[in-house]
């Protein structure tokens, strides 16, 4: 048990080793072909299994239904051919019995129990009596001129004065119509023998056939132990021809074997052999006539596997495309979302930082500035002393470099203080408007063409004046410095749906790369080297998520950059 | 013209005295208190015109000082001076009955201004 434990877990690590594909491009790819393969794997074997399985009960099932049958018919006949010959033979034997060889010798009395057989019984041709001793023909009643013939030489002769009866194989008479011959002997007290002899022709044999009814693609027939036809064949020759068709010889029962007729047909070939004579009733069925039925199952069992093989595999292949492409999109939600928490967690600590930050230098540079503040007041109030002027030039130098860090300060703080909002009701087109006063000169001394292009009608927003100002001079600078002299800048606006406006800023500079998108609302992160800090796009990005909207860019190395900003109409 | 008496708060001794001396030269009355007790002391027995209170100070924090002096006397205008950039405070001063609040470090001039503001809000 502990064993098997262990070998399941085994087999549900590997499943899963299987399943788990390596963190890259097509990894999607191959997770897809892995689950296809596993699902088809897991459907199509069974189904071939079943399919299988399925094939060979019924073909094994219905080949029986259709032996036994065979069978039965095969040990029927043979019973009647063996009960019809027996019949004869006691029936001879009986004339044998009742008549003394005096009376038989009567030619009369011979006729006369010949007129009774062929009234009576079908197939009587003649009947003779024979001197067992020297084998002439005493007496004779039938068409042809037999008496006195002599059959000592005969081999039939030797047999039935050995055995005491005898059935002959069937042979043409004189009449070259098929016969058998039986002979019985009869010994007397006195030790004389005779014997009686007749011919019956076979009409009773094609009857027997006949009677089993078989339809017109199958053949029935008897053989003698040489492979003699008794009968005639429809398919394979005449009567006293050879049979083509091997039979096995020996056993009593009824055999049914599968085999190869002459012809190349495959057929069921049943055969039983009779005690005596030692004849064989062969029943030839061909397989197409016996197993057509099993034929229209069989295709009808190949078309259910290929109509579920067909079904299976689109299922498969669409249950899998979904599976993979809902994998693939929650993973990019996932990343997204987990990328912009990021980037809230950044801006959000580096709001607490700058805070710190400029709180703590703020301080002793208020130090500086009262000290440096008073050595002014006092340069100021007191006469002219020798290098006034020098000092007083170095006093406003250094006031001058306070000022500038608590500009720096300052915007430090501002940054961190960026959550606050001031809401107002104010139309976005005129704001765009303002902000473009500002980069007037610029364009025009760098022949830059800014194409506006904003929607009449535009509904009035709530939101922050000042806030969104520096979002679009933010931007408007970007698209600025990345626009080489007579570049081209487009500015629209229109409404993107009953809550939202939407303005888009396009510019067709220097683009940016894939990885560089990624990246520019990250705080820090800028391509402008000493000149830039990076926070400008970040505070950007910070500003528009505060007012409830949202900031998309789309770029393309060396074709240009186009940034779309949507405000909601009412601010939340 | 009525000399203005100013109280100016501060834990940071070099900025205080600095600032004291350059408001004296343009002629004001100015006490120093470098932490809220001392302050609270000169608010009872001198009570000036405006105080210029430090936020964030070690021991009794600029808030409460605030409260209290204007619980001694509304008349009294606080002008709160921040390192600080946080308006959270600015908005928690000016409620408790703040006359203003500015941001180190503060212009010479600003401050003037801001005073002689306060001292006409407080007549």
């Amino acid at each position: 048990m502990a064993l098997n434990l262990k070998n399941w877990f085994n087999i549900k690590e590997r499943l899963q080793r299987f399943l788990e594909v390596e963190y890259t491009e097509d990894r999607y790819h191959n997770l897809r072909r892995n689950i296809r393969i596993l699902m088809i794997a897991l459907t199509i074997i069974p189904l071939v299994l079943m399919a299988l399985i399925n094939y060979h009960q019924y073909q094994s099932s219905l080949k029986e239904e259709i032996v036994s049958p065979t069978k039965l018919l095969a040990n029927k006949t043979t019973h009647s051919f063996h009960f019809y010959l027996k019949e004869r033979l006691s029936l001879i034997k009986s004339i044998s019995y009742f008549y003394s060889r005096d009376q038989l010798c009567d030619e009369k009395t011979l006729n006369h129990i010949l007129y009774t057989l062929k009234k009576e019984f079908v197939g009587f041709v003649d009947l003779g009596l024979i001197n067992g001793d020297d084998g002439t023909q005493i007496c004779y009643a039938g068409p042809y001129k037999l008496l006195g013939k002599n059959y000592a030489t005969q081999s039939w002769f030797h047999e039935v004065t050995l055995k005491g009866t005898y059935i002959s194989d069937v042979f043409l008479g004189y009449r070259k119509f098929p016969h058998i011959a039986i002979a019985v002997q009869r010994l007397e007290a006195d030790g004389q023998s005779w014997i009686v002899r007749t011919t019956i022709d076979t009409t009773m044999f094609d009857n027997l056939i006949a009677a089993m009814g078989l339809d017109s693609e199958s053949d029935a027939f008897i053989l003698n132990k040489d492979g003699v036809f008794q009968t005639n064949s429809r398919l394979y020759g005449k009567v006293l021809e050879h049979c083509p068709i091997q039979i096995p010889s020996g056993g009593y029962a009824t055999y049914v074997v599968e085999k190869k007729d002459p012809n190349g047909i495959d057929v069921f070939l049943a055969y039983a052999h009779l005690t005596y004579p030692e004849y064989t009733l062969v029943i030839v069925k061909p397989h197409s006539a016996v197993l057509k039925a099993w034929y229209a199952l069989k295709s009808d069992l190949v078309v259910v596997f290929l109509v579920s093989l067909a079904l299976i595999l689109i299922v498969v292949f669409r249950l899998t495309d979904i599976l993979v492409s809902r994998i693939r999109e929650a993973d990019q939600r996932r990343e997204l979302a987990f990328r912009e928490l990021q980037h809230s967690h950044k801006l959000s600590s580096i709001g607490r930082l700058a805070a710190g930050v400029a709180h703590e230098v703020n301080n002793p540079l208020a130090i500086i500035n009262e000290k440096a503040g008073l050595i002014q007041d006092l340069i100021q109030f007191s006469p002219d002393f020798a290098q006034k002027e020098k000092f007083s030039t170095l006093v406003r130098s250094i006031l001058q470099s306070v000022s500038r860090c608590r500009t720096i300060t300052h915007r430090l703080l501002g940054f961190a203080k960026r959550m606050e909002i001031e809401v107002e009701n104010l139309d976005l087109n005129e704001l765009i408007q303002e902000v473009l006063g500002f980069l007037e000169r610029e364009a025009l001394y760098r022949n830059i063409d800014i194409t506006v292009n904003l929607a009449k009608d535009l509904p009035r927003i709530d939101s922050d004046r000042g806030q969104l100002q520096q979002v679009f001079l933010n931007i408007l600078n970007n698209a600025v410095a990345a626009v080489k002299d007579e570049g081209r800048i487009a500015i629209t606006t229109w409404e993107k749906d009953a809550d939202t406006v939407a303005a888009s800023i396009e510019d067709d500079g220097c683009g940016m790369s894939e990885e560089t998108c990624r990246y520019i609302f990250e705080p820090f992160f800028t391509t402008k080297k000493e000149k830039g800090t990076g926070l400008g796009l970040s505070i950007t990005y910070g500003i528009v998520q505060k007012l409830g909207g949202d900031i998309e860019v789309k770029s393309t190395e060396n074709q240009g950059t186009k940034f779309i900003i949507s405000l909601p109409k009412k601010s939340k | 013209m009525v000399q203005l008496k100013v109280l100016l708060v501060d834990d940071e001794k070099e900025f205080v005295t600095t600032l004291a001396e350059r408001l004296e030269l343009r002629g004001m009355d100015v006490d120093i208190a470098t932490d809220g007790e001392m302050a609270l002391g000169l608010v009872e027995t001198d009570p000036p015109q405006v105080v210029v209170l430090d936020v964030m100070m070690p021991g009794l924090g600029g808030m409460e000082v605030l409260e209290r002096i204007k619980a001694v006397d509304s008349s009294i205008q606080v002008i709160l001076l921040t390192g600080h950039g946080g308006t959270k405070d600015g908005i928690k001063g000016m409620q408790l009955g703040a006359f203003d609040y500015l941001i180190k470090p503060v212009d010479i001039d600003e401050l003037i201004e801001k005073l002689n503001e306060a001292a006409k809000n407080g007549l």
